[in-house]
């Protein structure tokens, strides 16, 4: 970046922090806020996460040269702050949802209407103190659409066991025109839930932002704490850490490879891929006590050890997993899901970068981010090579899950033998701070932000892939046609609750 | 592994007969018994963690096999026997709930499957939730658990077959 803005570090100390993370938060004058921004969209730093308080405004960027990761924040003024949409078009959500939790007016934003707000709380802001009693906020007006033209709605609970989203597409015969998207069914609250709480206790409420990703959002929570108290958690609870998480991976892409395939009419595949989690999960349960893994990361360290046996009941279900691994490459290779796969839902590398897209659909576009390359302390004295496919399409997608899945399983097998001995916890001391932390999920980089007062947190904000993968998921289904339309979601992965808060 | 070279469906435990028993009195009460044991369930999402979903999807792999109890998952809840609901009720889905509830033929089921659609679970001090399925419609039977395993699921589902079978 040209000149850094002029800043005033916060409050923020503590001992030397974790790789890639800063130990200072800049307040920003508007022009400064414009001009990082400006900077940001013109030397490819991605818009990482954008979320507030009841005062201020912060944002997260990522410095792919350094690499590491800049938060800056302004202050808000008669109840306003500048607009990033005009300038980062990843912004745009994050600005609706800010408007619909706290009433911060995005000044100049590209889309005013609310998004997680759908007209049911209680009270209009529930987040700003103190929050408004509900008005009749007048109801943006909707796009102009051609008089004739077709619209089909999709959702909120549409789909077959999956999560709820309302898609809603503007159809010219089978070819979708637009594609719009809207959240928030699953709205719960959590942003409250999680404020005047310990770390500990909040943590419950960080496992269940997206089951699938328990681990993964329980993770960046905890190193979150840990960073803002000055502590970290000891060896052998770090190494049980990347156990978890590379487990929850395995089973997660499974999943996914799973329900493209049903889509994908390869159907031995889709059954090779359920059995496989199945017998995964269940050698998760009597490692872990916990199918998912959930609440077995916690701030400090872990909450379980592996059982006696963990160790080798998990590295008999990998076996099952890397024995029937070189089979399933061969059939995503086939003739089957290849001939649906492949063009389908095509991202380009560049729209990839502007939106943050990470994970597995950022690095099936070319995109090689994967916060476990520098980001997580966990991983440090480990080698994680990226998986890159440059085609971003579905059958791009597939190919890097299956890679992964074997990088995973050699990952795992060489930290399980020998875990380091030592406590599974640290307590956290009774301090302010403030932290950041991150964990690689199955959809890419989870971010968490959290400031502690004395023991108890007084504002968080997770940052769920799903706010990048929205803004691709829409900008791919635009041109594509209604046929494609489950694969595309299936094969994206797209959440919901993770980004619902 | 022998698990994955020959897959089969694993033997099913009985059915816990008080558990039969509560649902025989309401079904009692709905004067009406179903032709056959198949029923077809439409799965709804009130605002879950999707932590439910993943065990509700595992139902149908090898090793539990749903349709061989003749239970299978229906796209519409008008072709549904059983409303699965998951997740706390979010104000955001109520109305959702009770469009799928009322288009369900008679006379139908609801389960609510995990901690969340049981009460709210840690969800229910929140200004977003409302709290468990009941709130909206009735429920007839509550599976506990966050989430609860497929085996759980499974033995709820078959007690509403043995019911529906007397
Ligand atoms: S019961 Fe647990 S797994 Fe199910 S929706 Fe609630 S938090 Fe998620």
């Amino acid at each position: 970046m040209t000149g850094e803005p002029a800043a005033r570090a916060t409050d923020v100390e503590g001992e030397a922090p974790p790789p890639g993370r800063p130990p200072l938060r800049h307040m920003l004058s508007p022009q400064d806020w414009i001009a990082t921004a400006q900077t940001a969209a013109e030397d490819s730093w991605v818009l990482l996460a954008h979320w507030a308080e009841p005062a201020a405004v912060h944002a997260l960027y990522l410095d792919p040269a350094t690499p590491g990761v800049v938060p800056v924040s302004i202050a808000i003024e008669a109840g306003a702050y500048p607009a990033l949409s005009p300038l980062l078009p990843a912004a745009a959500l994050y600005e609706r949802m800010i408007l619909d939790l706290f009433g911060h007016v995005p000044g100049g934003a590209v889309d005013p209407r609310p998004w997680l707000d759908h007209g049911a709380w209680p009270s209009e802001h529930p987040m700003a103190a103190p929050s408004a009693p509900r008005t009749d906020r007048p109801a943006p007006a909707a796009r102009a659409e051609q008089p004739d033209a077709m619209i089909l709605p999709l959702g909120p609970i549409g789909r077959p066991i999956g999560e709820a989203a309302l898609l809603r597409l503007t159809l010219d015969g089978p070819v979708i025109r637009r594609a719009d998207s809207r959240l928030g069914f699953t709205h719960k609250g959590t942003l409250a839930l999680m404020r005047n709480k310990s770390p500990r206790t909040a943590a419950r409420f960080a496992a269940r932002l997206s089951g699938d990703a328990t681990v993964a959002h329980g993770l960046a929570f905890a190193e979150a704490a840990e960073t803002a108290v000055g502590t970290a958690a000891p060896p052998r609870a770090a190494r049980l850490r990347v156990v978890m998480l590379e487990l929850e991976r395995i089973a997660g892409h499974l999943d996914t490879i799973a329900e493209v395939s049903r889509l994908a009419g390869a159907a031995s595949m889709r059954a090779a891929c359920q059995l496989l989690r199945e017998i995964l999960l269940r050698a998760c349960h009597f490692a872990f006590g916990h199918r998912l893994m959930m609440d077995c990361v916690v701030p400090g360290g872990v909450a379980v050890d592996l059982t006696p046996d963990g160790a080798s009941a998990l590295l008999q279900a990998l076996g099952a997993v890397a024995a029937r691994l070189p089979a399933l490459r061969r059939d995503h290779e086939g003739v089957v899901p290849g001939a649906r796969l492949s063009g389908t839902g095509r991202a380009g590398r560049a729209l990839a970068e502007s939106l943050g897209v990470g994970g597995v659909a950022g690095r099936a576009a070319g995109r090689a981010f994967d916060a476990r390359v520098g980001f997580m302390p966990g991983y440090r004295t480990l080698a994680v090579t990226p998986a890159v496919r440059p085609a971003g399409d579905a059958a791009a997608r597939q190919a890097v899950r299956i890679a992964e899945i074997g990088a995973s399983l050699r990952l795992v097998s060489s930290v399980l033998e020998p875990l380091p001995p030592g406590p599974l916890t640290v307590a956290l001391p009774q301090v302010c701070g403030e932290g950041i932390g991150c964990a690689e999920s199955i959809r890419g980089d989870v971010w968490h932000w959290l400031r502690i007062d004395h023991g108890q947190i007084t504002a968080a904000f997770p940052r769920d892939p799903g706010w990048a993968l929205w803004p691709l998921a829409t900008a791919l289904l635009q041109d594509s046609v209604t046929d494609d339309v489950e694969l595309i979601r299936a094969s994206l992965a797209l959440p919901a609750s993770g980004m619902d808060l | 592994m022998k698990a994955w070279r020959r897959p089969r469906a694993e033997p099913a435990e009985p059915v816990p007969a008080d558990t039969i028993e509560s649902l025989m009195a309401r079904l009692d009460a709905a004067a009406q018994v179903r032709l056959g044991r198949t029923l077809a369930i439409r799965h709804v999402n009130t605002g879950s963690c999707n932590g439910c979903e993943l065990e509700l999807r595992a139902l149908s792999n090898v090793l539990y096999d749903l349709e061989r109890f003749g239970l299978r998952f229906v796209d519409t809840p008008r072709h549904a026997d059983i409303l699965l609901v998951t997740g706390p009720l979010t104000r955001n889905l109520r109305v959702a709930l009770e469009q799928a509830w009322d288009a369900t033929p008679d006379p139908k089921w609801v389960i609510a499957v995990g901690d969340c659609a049981i009460d709210g679970g840690l969800f229910k001090e929140s200004y977003a939730v409302l709290g468990g399925t009941g709130l909206s419609v009735p429920v007839d039977l509550t599976i506990s658990g966050c989430p609860p395993s497929p085996t759980q699921v499974l033995a709820g589902l078959r007690a509403l077959l043995e019911v529906n079978a007397r």
